[in-house]
């Protein structure tokens, strides 16, 4: 291989890390981010009591120290319903930004690249995706699907999909016509080969950027759709669903309306800081298409 | 301009084209038979026959794409499982409660916004950016719906000022409907808020360093002239497409909101018809909402096309 | 000089920035005369700009200006803001760069040109329009009455000039500063904006300070020049001092720099090298290491101070050019 492997997103990549070491907004989400994982992972191990000790003797208990987080209209603890949850949010934003990555970043790759009717088409579904409130599309799939953990996975990602196909096509676009890319084109390289070693590599900033900032709103739209009862089916947690099932008692048990929203603010929190960073350091200029499309729903 | 907006028109309808594309084939997506899922027990052979052929379930795929399309132009999207009235007018009268929702919600987040942006651009740096930026960070984060509950935890529940949910529609007592839509307009709209707030800081600081910007001031003319005729009118343009978006979307149904505060709009119709599997309502709720939202956005791109004199030409 | 419109002495400009603090002006004096022109001269990055800026109450929020300015007599820099403001556009205007990010998008032209008459002169919206018609038509745009109401897109860089040139002179002002008005148009357009200058001037008698790189249009309109190297004066005096017996390496340069009118596509002859960065300015001379002559140690250690070598005339070295014109 003749032509350069140029890469600046790697150059790009050690600054960006050098940089968020010294944000402390930045750590401060990282730090969140790694104990979500640890209680994510070890959640039902570290919990003080399993999630569905259900004891009506125990109903609607204001937080103590045998219940941090009280206890909500079935007895159960609401502080190891939270821990478990974690799992459930994590796994959703992670699965259903993995989809949407895949799948928009193989059609921006496409439709870049090859241009022509190819891009025509590609994107002018992508528009059409783009054309329903991302909420609402994602109601609607779970909807004709069924409920469930897999069909909110499946929902989330094909909402969020445009997006990704969007800022693929239009760093492939801008790529496509460097002198790299064109030398390599003129020795003969495969197209699949130019696009994985050297159209991908230059829109990795962009990317990564995009992907931390979706799993915050993936997980947003994930809390939304449980909350709707669209989700992960009872008995098992999620905390939209816990914020659903305890929003008739929230007058009279504070406790249950207040610890899992908490749970999912932080949680967005800190993936948005970690993203914000990321941005400033990777891709100034990038608009801020999700933040005008973020689902208020 | 008649071609700008001809062109427009254009790709709305191809676009609006393949909405309905999406729509139609929801109900394809359903597991199994979905008249039958919808019935469920209240299955009985009659009805199931009728609902059945009223759907054109019995024709081949492409007949009954071309007959659906061919029904939705003429305003006929069906008739409900549940019910057996006409799904046009059942969305239909949902849209003033949720237009009444979402255009409160966008004055209230304007009313914050802009001040906001505008001082926080003006005065980059001092303690109101500051707090803007903590204050749009915290809502581009904030799950609506918790907010939603933590206001009604606070106005409903400790200070008993507003009613925790419920809906009187504007024209039958307007005092009363504003007492219920305060809560899910300002949950609504504090999230909004926070979205232009950032768009309408950046925005401004982009045109503050503009040349033309330094030409008003070497002009001697007043801060509040330049800000006023030179910096806000060429920062709010792109502006203006945002909030439209907003609208838009909120258009679209709150729908966790509209059901957190029994709203009775179109959010909250989508949600009762996932519930009761009642897919052609699920279907003209969600065609209606995007042909709204394809239309709000053709709006813009005129009405953008107007504010901006150099787009009017090309 | 009590009668000069625009003097500034030992002005000095230092900007904050993150890679700490830069020296773009450092302790520069110069004036205008009513009814003259004066040329700063020098490459981008000299403090041409940054001093009539910073003079006029324009520079960046960032910059720290220290020195004096007197405007009209005034003690300018001791004025509160507010009154700063009003001599700005009144007393004082100004014509930028780039015709083509120099004026509002989305405000026509008529309205631009009028709104300092507004402000200022305190005319109503009419009068202002129909003055800002009789502007327009100053400055030579055709068929003035009906491209008031047009916008700048619609008319060539040229035009925009024109229009540019007619809001500076709005309200008549003793002054004009004219920042690089012609580097972002094509040859015959400059020439047609300096003679629309130059006839301007002699119209109205209006002191003008043309900052310029190019030593060609300082010839035919300055009456003094001062040409500015890393932040100071280096040369200044009568125009034809300055250009018949330079007596700084630099001005030397600049002038066998210059493309001869006519001459075609022939060799440029250009300096070697690249000016001090402003973040750490040399102690001695600032052209020290692309100086042709290179005097001695003295240059790098010690600055030269600005000495008179004929009259008005004035040269920053310790090695004057020969007078009998050896420089050219």
């Amino acid at each position: 291989m003749s032509a350069p492997t140029v890469s600046p997103s790697e150059g790009q990549l050690r600054r960006a890390a050098s940089a968020l070491r010294h944000d402390p907004l930045a750590l401060t989400g990282a730090a969140v981010l790694v104990l979500l994982v640890v209680v994510g992972v070890a959640g039902p191990w570290l919990a003080p009591s399993g999630i569905n000790d259900v004891d009506v003797d125990r109903m609607l208990q204001a937080p103590s120290w045998a219940h941090p987080f009280g206890t909500d209209e079935l007895g159960r603890d609401v502080l190891s319903r939270v821990m478990v949850a974690a799992r459930v949010s994590l796994q959703v934003g992670a699965v259903s930004v993995g989809i949407a990555l895949l799948a928009g970043v193989t059609l921006g790759l496409f439709a870049g690249y090859y241009r022509g009717w190819v891009d025509n088409l590609l994107m002018r579904c992508m528009d059409v995706l783009f054309a329903f409130p991302v909420l609402l599309l994602a109601v609607a799939i779970v909807a004709v699907l069924g409920p469930g953990l897999l069909t909110a996975m499946i929902a989330i990602g094909v909402v969020y999909t445009p997006i990704f196909a969007r800022v693929t096509r239009a760093g492939v676009l801008s790529v496509r016509e460097q002198v790299f890319v064109r030398a390599a084109v003129s020795i003969g390289a495969s197209d699949l080969r130019i696009m994985r070693r050297h159209v991908l590599p230059n829109i990795a900033a962009p990317l990564i950027v995009q992907t931390s900032l979706s799993l915050a709103f993936a997980i947003l739209s994930e809390a939304a759709l449980s909350f709707l009862g669209l989700g992960v089916q009872p008995p098992a947690p999620a905390w939209g669903r816990m914020l659903y099932d305890g929003r008739g008692f929230v007058t009279d048990a504070w406790w249950l309306g207040v610890f899992p929203g908490a749970a999912i603010f932080c949680t967005v929190l800190a993936f948005n800081l970690v993203g914000d960073a990321l941005r400033d350091v990777l891709d100034p200029r990038q608009l801020t298409v999700n933040e005008a499309r973020r689902s208020t729903g | 301009m008649a071609r700008f907006v001809i062109r427009r028109l254009l790709q709305s309808c191809v676009v609006l084209l393949g909405v309905t594309l999406v729509v139609f084939l929801l109900l394809q997506l359903v597991p199994g038979d979905p008249v039958r899922v919808a019935l469920g027990t209240r299955f009985d052979p009659q009805t199931y026959e009728a609902l059945r052929a009223r759907a054109g379930l019995d024709q081949p795929l492409v007949v009954q794409y071309f007959d659906y399309l061919r029904r939705a132009l003429t305003g006929d999207l069906g008739v409900s499982f549940r019910s057996g009235r006409p799904v046009t007018a059942i969305v239909l009268e949902r849209l003033p409660a949720t237009l009444s929702l979402a255009v409160t919600a966008v004055l209230f987040a304007l009313v914050i916004a802009l001040p906001l942006g505008i001082v926080s651009a003006m005065r980059s740096g001092s303690f109101v950016d500051h707090a803007a930026r903590v204050f749009s960070q915290f809502g581009v984060s904030v799950p609506d719906f918790w907010m939603g509950i933590m206001g009604i935890l606070l106005f409903a529940g400790v200070l008993g000022w507003l009613p925790p949910s419920g809906y009187v529609a504007l024209t039958e007592d307007p005092a009363r409907w504003a007492s219920h839509v305060a809560l899910p307009a300002a949950t609504v709209g504090l999230v909004t808020a926070s979205i232009l707030t950032r768009f309408i800081r950046s925005s401004m600081l982009e045109v503050l360093s503009e040349d033309y910007v330094r030409t008003a001031e070497a002009k001697g003319l007043r801060t509040r002239v330049v800000v006023l005729r030179h910096v806000l009118r060429n920062a709010l343009i792109p502006v203006v497409t945002v909030v439209a978006v907003q609208l838009a979307s909120l258009l679209g149904g709150v729908i966790v909101i509209e059901v957190l505060f029994a709203w009775p709009g179109i959010g909250r119709l989508t949600f009762d018809a996932v519930q009761a599997r009642d897919y052609p309502v699920l279907q003209g709720a969600v065609l209606l909402v995007a042909a709204l939202f394809l239309l709000v956005n053709l709006l813009v791109d005129i009405l953008y096309a107007r504010l901006d004199p150099r787009i009017t030409v090309k | 000089m009590s009668d000069a419109v625009l003097a500034v002495s030992g002005l000095t400009v230092t900007i904050g920035t993150r890679r700490g603090p830069a020296r773009a002006v450092a302790g520069v004096d110069w004036s205008v005369q009513a009814g003259q022109t004066l040329a700063l001269v020098g490459e981008s990055g000299s403090g041409k700009s940054m001093s009539v800026l910073a003079a006029t109450g324009l520079a960046p929020r960032a910059a720290r200006v220290t020195g004096s300015v007197r405007l009209l007599g005034s003690d300018f820099t001791a004025l509160p803001a507010d009154r700063r403001r009003r001599m700005r556009g009144r007393h004082v205007g100004f014509v930028f760069q780039d015709p083509m990010t120099s004026l509002n998008p989305v405000l026509s032209v008529g309205r631009q040109v009028a709104e300092a008459g507004e402000e200022h002169l305190g005319l109503t919206r009419r009068a202002a329009r129909t003055r800002a018609i009789e502007l327009l038509d100053l400055v030579g745009i055709p068929s003035a009455a009906q491209r008031v109401d047009a916008y700048p897109h619609q008319f060539s860089g040229g035009m925009r000039q024109r229009v540019v040139i007619a809001m500076a002179l709005a309200c008549e002002p003793d002054l004009l500063i004219a920042d690089e008005p012609t580097t972002a148009l094509d040859v015959t357009t400059q020439a047609q904006i300096v003679e629309l200058v130059a006839d301007l001037q002699q119209r109205l008698g209006t002191a003008v300070v043309w900052i310029t790189h190019d030593l060609g249009v300082v010839a035919g309109i300055a009456d003094t020049v001062a040409v500015m190297y890393a932040g100071r004066i280096v040369e200044q005096g009568p125009v034809e001092a300055v250009f018949d017996r330079p007596g700084h390496p630099y001005t030397s340069a600049l002038l066998a720099a210059r493309p001869e009118p006519g001459a075609g596509g022939g060799d440029l002859v250009t300096i070697a090298g690249a000016p001090p960065s402003p973040h750490d300015l040399p102690a001695g001379c600032a052209f020290w290491p692309r100086c042709p002559v290179r005097g001695d140690a003295r240059c790098e250690h010690e600055l030269p101070p600005l000495v008179p070598v004929a009259g008005a005339h004035h040269v920053r070295t310790f090695y004057p050019q020969r007078p009998d014109g050896e420089g050219r």
